[in-house]
């Protein structure tokens, strides 16, 4: 298959879905990048699918607009749209081999036998299925299907993919194997893949960008690390990986950096979308693993310090997880990577803990 | 042969279609539920069946010479054919009808329950009392000639009653519901998701029906075909109502001959009749498409 295929660029504008009463896609306005691999990821009911859907052409949005290539597509039918999309369930047709449900797409082209069959072959070459033609989808496990799937989306050569949690039935090792694959498959494609999870560990791992979705609207876009280091509001900091929570009160504003009496102590934050009053109340945001133990910095240890109780400690193999206490009560969480050599904290001990200004984040 | 036992035939038939393979271990329970009920069909089914097909060859001499003389019997033959093309054409009349009726029951889920209630309305009255309404629309001076007349289309009442159209008008009205129903289940269990798949992947909604809902419906279908098409075989009433006086199917045929005391030939016919039900069956689950759909059903 060639690469040259340059991917489709998609517009969403003030996208909006409702259902009854409740507004299931509620004002969504996204730019996908041609080429890019987007992800769409949220908890169940943060309107994503829906996204996916009304991309796709099988849900009619309620208003906005959708545009692919600039050319608005709102008014086309599914089967005009020539989009590729792979299913959760698979949907592969159940009375067909694997060879006709790869060629499906072809045939409702028009391709001709003998290219069809060709192109087949190509495609189960791409998803390390080759021979599987002559097999009916029954007759495969789960993570061939999902092969099979993909084949049949790409083998007609869409600019665009949509991928509907589409690993969501696997086993987890299964499961990280196909990301892999299915990155590899997007640099040799070169088209644009948009993508559904509620999965945010398999988001960071394969995403160009994501959008975070919550109640129908986008929550945050940006490149994984971005969204990581700088969530810009409570849901995306709690919903990809873990954070800690502080709530604190702003003292002084220096630049993009605010100080802010935190647990009877001075820290300092990062506070890339929000300007906020001295003297108002806010939220900072740090990860467990960005935490250390004051002593464990060899004397380099960051700005930011607190004294804290030891409530619980967890050996859990590559790392220790530590629950402590800060002075006023709030629960910290900490990370710290196993190693025989540093000494392990028992429960009620008192420490001081570090950790760096660009690692918190005022939310 | 009675139509109330041969309506009994239809579940039998249907569970003997559906069911997977055979149980592994030999578990007694199973036999055990079932016992009551197999001891009532043995002294009441069996028996009696049996009884009467011994006649066929036991009347009035041990002797295989009724069967022997079918083949020369005009009045068999044409009877057999007639009956086999009613049959037919009540069959293909059904699915016609009973395919679009099974799509909108599944398609359009807020009028399921009013539809239902419709298909099934007719199917909880009596065999007799249909028959009759059919006789009170179809007659010389019944609904439809009457609106026809009023209607200036047409001079002279039409013959519609007593002809084989009546026929097959009123049967296949009473076995369109065996008809709807198993293409309703067998459509029902299409995932959606799959018709979906079809229009992204570039198939216009009619291509889609084609090359996937009709496929995937065929287990259906074909419980469907056979159902109506093995029933309709052994139809009396109705025919015997609203049918021709010429165009008499098997079933009247025996009822004809008992009439006359002649149980050795109506025993024959009977014999016949079931020997070519049961072969229809076989055939069905021998047919290559239709056994794997049948087995994709199962799965």
């Amino acid at each position: 298959m060639n690469g040259a295929a340059r991917g489709a660029s998609v517009s969403l504008a003030d996208l909006e879905k409702k259902y009854d009463r409740t507004n299931a896609v509620d004002g969504v306005s996204l730019d996908i990048r041609s080429g890019e691999f987007l992800t769409l990821l949220g908890p169940s009911g943060s309107g994503k699918t829906t996204t996916l859907m009304m991309i796709a052409g099988f849900e009619t949005p309620s208003a906005g607009d959708i545009a692919i290539d600039g050319t608005s597509v709102v008014a086309m039918p599914p089967y005009r749209r020539n989009i590729g999309m792979v299913f959760q369930n698979y949907a592969l047709f159940p009375h067909l081999t694997v060879e006709d449900n790869i060629g499906f797409p072809l045939k409702q082209r028009g391709v001709p036998k003998a290219e069809r069959t060709k192109l087949v072959a190509e495609a189960l070459e791409l998803v390390q299925l080759p021979g599987y033609g002559g097999r009916y989808p029954r007759q495969l496990s789960g993570g061939q299907q999902q092969r099979v799937a993909l084949a049949r989306a790409i083998v007609f050569k869409p600019r665009l993919l949509l991928m509907d949690e589409p690993l969501g039935a696997l086993d987890k090792q299964l499961r990280e194997n196909l990301q892999l694959e299915m990155r590899r498959l997007h640099a040799d494609l070169g088209i644009t893949f948009i993508y559904v999870t509620h999965d945010q560990e398999e988001a960071l791992t394969m995403s160009d960008r994501i959008a975070v979705m919550n109640d129908g609207k986008v929550a945050q876009v940006g490149m994984p690390e971005d969204l990581y280091d700088r969530p810009c509001n409570r849901f995306v900091a709690g919903f990809i990986g873990e954070s800690n929570f502080l709530p604190a009160v702003v003292r002084d504003l220096e630049d993009d950096v605010v100080v802010a009496e935190c647990e009877g102590v001075m820290v300092r934050a990062l506070c890339p979308t929000l300007r906020p009053a001295s003297g108002s109340k806010v939220t900072l945001t740090t990860r467990p693993e960005r935490l250390r133990f004051a002593d464990a910095w060899n004397g380099n240890a960051p700005q930011n310090r607190m004294s804290v109780t030891v409530t619980e400690a967890v050996f859990a193999g590559e790392r220790c997880r530590y629950l402590l206490r800060a002075t006023d009560g709030t629960s910290i969480v900490l990370k710290e990577p196993s190693s025989a050599a540093i000494r392990r904290r028992q429960v009620g001990d008192q420490a001081e803990i570090a950790w760096s200004v660009a690692d918190t984040i005022l939310v | 042969m009675s139509e109330a036992v041969l309506r009994e035939r239809g579940p039998l038939a249907r569970i003997g279609l559906m069911s997977g393979p055979e149980a592994r271990a030999p578990n007694l329970m199973p036999y055990l539920l079932a016992a009551p009920l197999i001891v009532f069909m043995l002294a009441f089914y069996a028996m009696p069946v049996v009884a009467m097909l011994m006649r066929s060859v036991s009347d009035p001499t041990w002797t295989v010479a009724n069967y022997a003389a079918l083949p020369d019997d005009a009045v068999f033959l044409k009877t057999f054919l007639n009956t086999f093309y009613t049959s037919l054409i009540v069959t293909l009349v059904s699915l016609l009808l009973g395919y679009p009726v099974a799509m909108a029951l599944v398609r359009a889920p807020r009028w399921a329950p009013i539809t239902l209630v419709l298909i099934m309305l007719p199917f909880w009255t009596s065999v007799l009392v249909r028959s009759y309404a059919w006789m009170v629309l179809l007659g010389r001076h019944g609904l439809l000639n009457e609106a026809l007349i009023a209607a200036g289309m047409i001079d002279r009442p039409l013959r519609i009653l007593n002809t084989p159209l009546a026929t097959q008008i009123a049967m296949s009205h009473i076995l369109l519901p065996y008809m709807i129903l198993p293409i309703a289940n067998a459509l029902r269990q299409i995932d959606p998701s799959l018709l979906r798949a079809a229009s992204g992947l570039g198939s216009p909604p009619w291509r889609t029906f084609l090359q996937v809902t009709l496929p995937l419906s065929m287990p259906g279908v074909a419980a469907g075909v056979l159902l109506v098409f093995v029933l309709a075989l052994g139809f009396y009433i109705t025919p015997a109502m609203v049918g021709g006086p010429r165009e008499i199917t098997i079933s009247m045929l025996i009822a004809q001959r008992v009439d006359q005391l002649d149980w050795a030939y109506a025993a024959t016919l009977s014999a016949v009749l079931l020997a070519t039900a049961l072969a229809i069956i076989g055939a069905f689950y021998r047919l290559p498409g239709v056994g794997n759909a049948f087995r994709m059903n199962a799965r």
